[in-house]
């Protein structure tokens, strides 16, 4: 097995308003390998994004109270100092915003948006160098080179998104967190974004955590998969192990692959999930999936949190299987 | 096809005066809409099927074309008639977060069609209707007098849906519905639909983006690239034998949540969708195409049936 390249450790994230205590990401355990596709699955309101601005140190720094421990490269990213942290952005761990339309400055042509953070992170190279280093990445991204002096409307929302990974991957960082990369895009554009970010991440050889709520995307780019429900990883394996259909797996990931309209077949009607995904701040006892499992027994509404039934790299947190 | 024809629309046109030019966001639509029945529109942002939508509901006026309602001509209808037409036909929005008033409650907002209808003489027979709709689409009497912001998007949907149906519609244009909706609630508003359609008889037209939603509740489908009608079949022959390039390159895009497909490199199609300011002649798909020969330059391909009940507009598909 390759090194380790990112550890996240019974981590926590609770976000304090007024008098409500959101629980928005509860110990949580993950691990990414360098050179790794890591799809973290989840729906709205899962704790898949308070997660990915933790490693950065993103989240606010009044409402958010994090515990527990997020390893890089041997050490701890959890309450470490801003200047480290900044040191660390861009150039070894960089993110893909969700909204390509306005995580670009407007103001600013997009090739000066990819220059500055070279600049920040090498700040010995000429202009000449940056300007053939932003050539060279626009080009990667197959953009042409001659459009760096355009502004971020002049693009559509596939070539912004372009752009933002552009940005992303200008240092070579070791992890890329893509934070749903392509929901805003339509189908094709996303079947572009998509190809090219894996044939980049072939290339770049860098881990990347990928965030989305499309199976559909994780099937095709992962090599791992965590599924995520009010804040906690309920099944993580292989891409292989998760998508096995033959094997045991959580009920939450049994519903979310149930609700999903099949192109291949025609089915007379859907089996949704019943009944709502909870709000972080009305979390109930005992496993958080109780009110909506099919499988419910006494224990699971009851008892404390379920354990984790692991099978080689397969785990899954259930009271079904112990 | 078989029933009565609820809807029709020949050569149904929407143009918009743009600083550059006429924006051509539909052009020349025709399709026959059978009672009962459910017709998916499919395609990318920008292909005007939104304004298609809305403009067969006189949302916004058309540019040319007639559309042809129960049997009659309602295109050039003044706006009083309208309003009485319009208790036949209704629209789901796409987005439950800014198409209900913050500041009408869940029962105010129900009952405004009601209302607006003169549909019953006092307030006691309107407050049980709305009770009456709130249970047929699954809300809890307890929602009644709280506002929409208290609620997650599946239930501000079920109260969209619910204000829709309340004037018994024959015919309801339903634009992404569940697009902003997580998977496990998209399925539960899916198969709500699904129920009321079967409930009420009534008739949809499906507008959407999602290939895999569309395949699930359509009967035919129709798909639109750049306002013009590119393929229409039964959604089941689309999804079996597709025969225009736009539609198998749609189809392949799809990312399929099977393992089985990894691997398979689907193919990608080059390109992004072009202006529909000023279109030039010719087949409008000509530039993004895998196969375009000189022809496709030049003259705009026609619509026309490759086999029963399988309209294809390409110079390349005819039989």
């Amino acid at each position: 097995m390759s090194e380790k390249l990112l550890e996240i450790k019974n981590f926590n994230v609770r976000y304090t308003t007024d008098k409500v205590i959101s629980r928005a990401v509860n110990h949580v355990n993950l691990t990414i390998h360098k050179g790794e596709v890591l799809g973290l699955v989840g729906e709205t309101g899962a704790g898949k994004t308070s997660t990915a601005l933790a490693i950065l140190g993103l989240l606010p720094k009044y409402t958010a109270e994090v515990d527990g421990e997020i390893i890089f490269e041997g050490e701890n990213l959890v309450g470490a100092r801003e200047k480290k942290l900044r040191a660390i952005r861009g150039k070894k761990i960089s993110m893909i915003f969700q909204d390509p339309m306005t995580s670009l400055n407007p103001v600013f042509r997009v090739g000066e948006q990819i220059a500055d953070v070279i600049k920040f992170h090498d700040n010995k190279l000429s202009h000449g160098e940056v300007a053939e280093k932003v050539d060279d990445i626009l080009k990667m991204v197959g953009i042409p080179a001659s459009r760096k002096g355009e502004y971020p409307h002049q693009f559509s929302g596939g070539m912004k998104q372009r752009v933002m990974i552009a940005i992303a991957i200008a240092c070579n960082p070791d992890l890329l967190i893509a934070d749903e990369p392509t929901t805003a895009l339509d189908v094709t554009i996303q079947a572009q974004v998509i190809k090219m970010m894996r044939s980049l991440q072939k290339e770049l050889g860098s881990s990347v955590l990928l965030i989305t709520h499309d199976l559909g995307i994780v099937a095709n780019f992962c090599d791992k998969v965590a599924i995520m429900y009010g804040g906690e990883i309920v099944e993580n394996g292989t891409l292989e192990e998760v998508f096995d259909k033959s094997r045991k797996h959580h009920p939450y990931t049994e519903g979310l692959f149930a609700s999903l309209p099949d192109i291949t077949t025609r089915t007379e009607r859907l089996t949704p999930i019943k009944g709502l995904t909870p709000h972080p701040s009305e979390l109930p006892e005992g496993c958080k999936f109780h009110p909506r499992c099919p499988y419910c027994m006494d224990v699971c509404r009851s008892g404390g949190n379920p354990p984790q039934h692991q099978n080689g790299t397969h785990m899954i947190q259930c009271h079904l299987f112990s | 096809m078989s029933g009565k024809v609820l809807l029709e629309c020949v050569n149904l046109k929407k143009y918009f005066d743009t600083p550059g030019g006429t924006l051509h966001a539909v052009d020349d639509v025709s399709f026959k809409l059978c009672e009962g029945k459910t017709l998916g529109v499919v395609g990318e942002s920008g292909c005007g099927k939104s304004t298609l939508g809305r403009t067969i509901l006189r949302l916004t006026p058309s540019t040319g074309g007639k559309i042809i309602f129960d049997g009659e001509d309602i295109t050039e209808k003044g706006s009083k008639d309208m309003i009485k037409l319009r208790q036949k036909m209704q629209m789901i929005f796409q987005d439950p977060f800014s198409s209900l008033d913050p500041k009408m409650t869940v029962s105010q907002i129900i009952e405004e069609p009601l209302r607006i209808h003169k549909v019953y003489k006092n307030k006691e027979e309107r407050s049980k209707r709305v009770n009456e709709l709130m249970e047929i689409v699954g809300l809890d009497d307890r929602y009644v007098n709280i506002y929409p912001h208290e609620l997650d998007g599946g239930r501000r949907q079920r109260i969209g849906i619910a204000r829709s149906i309340a004037l018994n519609p024959k015919f309801i244009v339903c634009d992404e519905p569940v697009s902003a909706l997580d998977v496990s609630i998209q399925a539960q508003i899916l198969n709500l639909m699904m129920d009321l359609k079967e409930e009420f008889g009534l008739t949809y037209i499906f507008v959407t983006h999602d290939l895999s939603v569309v395949k699930h509740i359509s009967d035919d489908i129709l798909v639109l690239y750049l306002g013009k009608m590119v393929e229409m079949t039964s959604s089941d022959r689309l999804f079996e034998n597709p025969v225009h390039p736009y539609t198998k390159a749609l189809l392949s895009a799809i990312p399929i949540p099977d393992i089985t497909f990894k691997g398979k490199e689907a193919e990608v199609m080059k390109g992004e969708v072009t202006s529909p300011i000023e279109p030039p002649e010719g087949c409008r798909f000509a530039a993004r195409c895998p196969m375009p020969s000189e022809r496709c330059f030049k003259e705009t391909p026609e619509f026309v049936e490759v086999e029963e009940n399988h309209f294809v507009a390409c110079h390349k598909c005819k039989k």
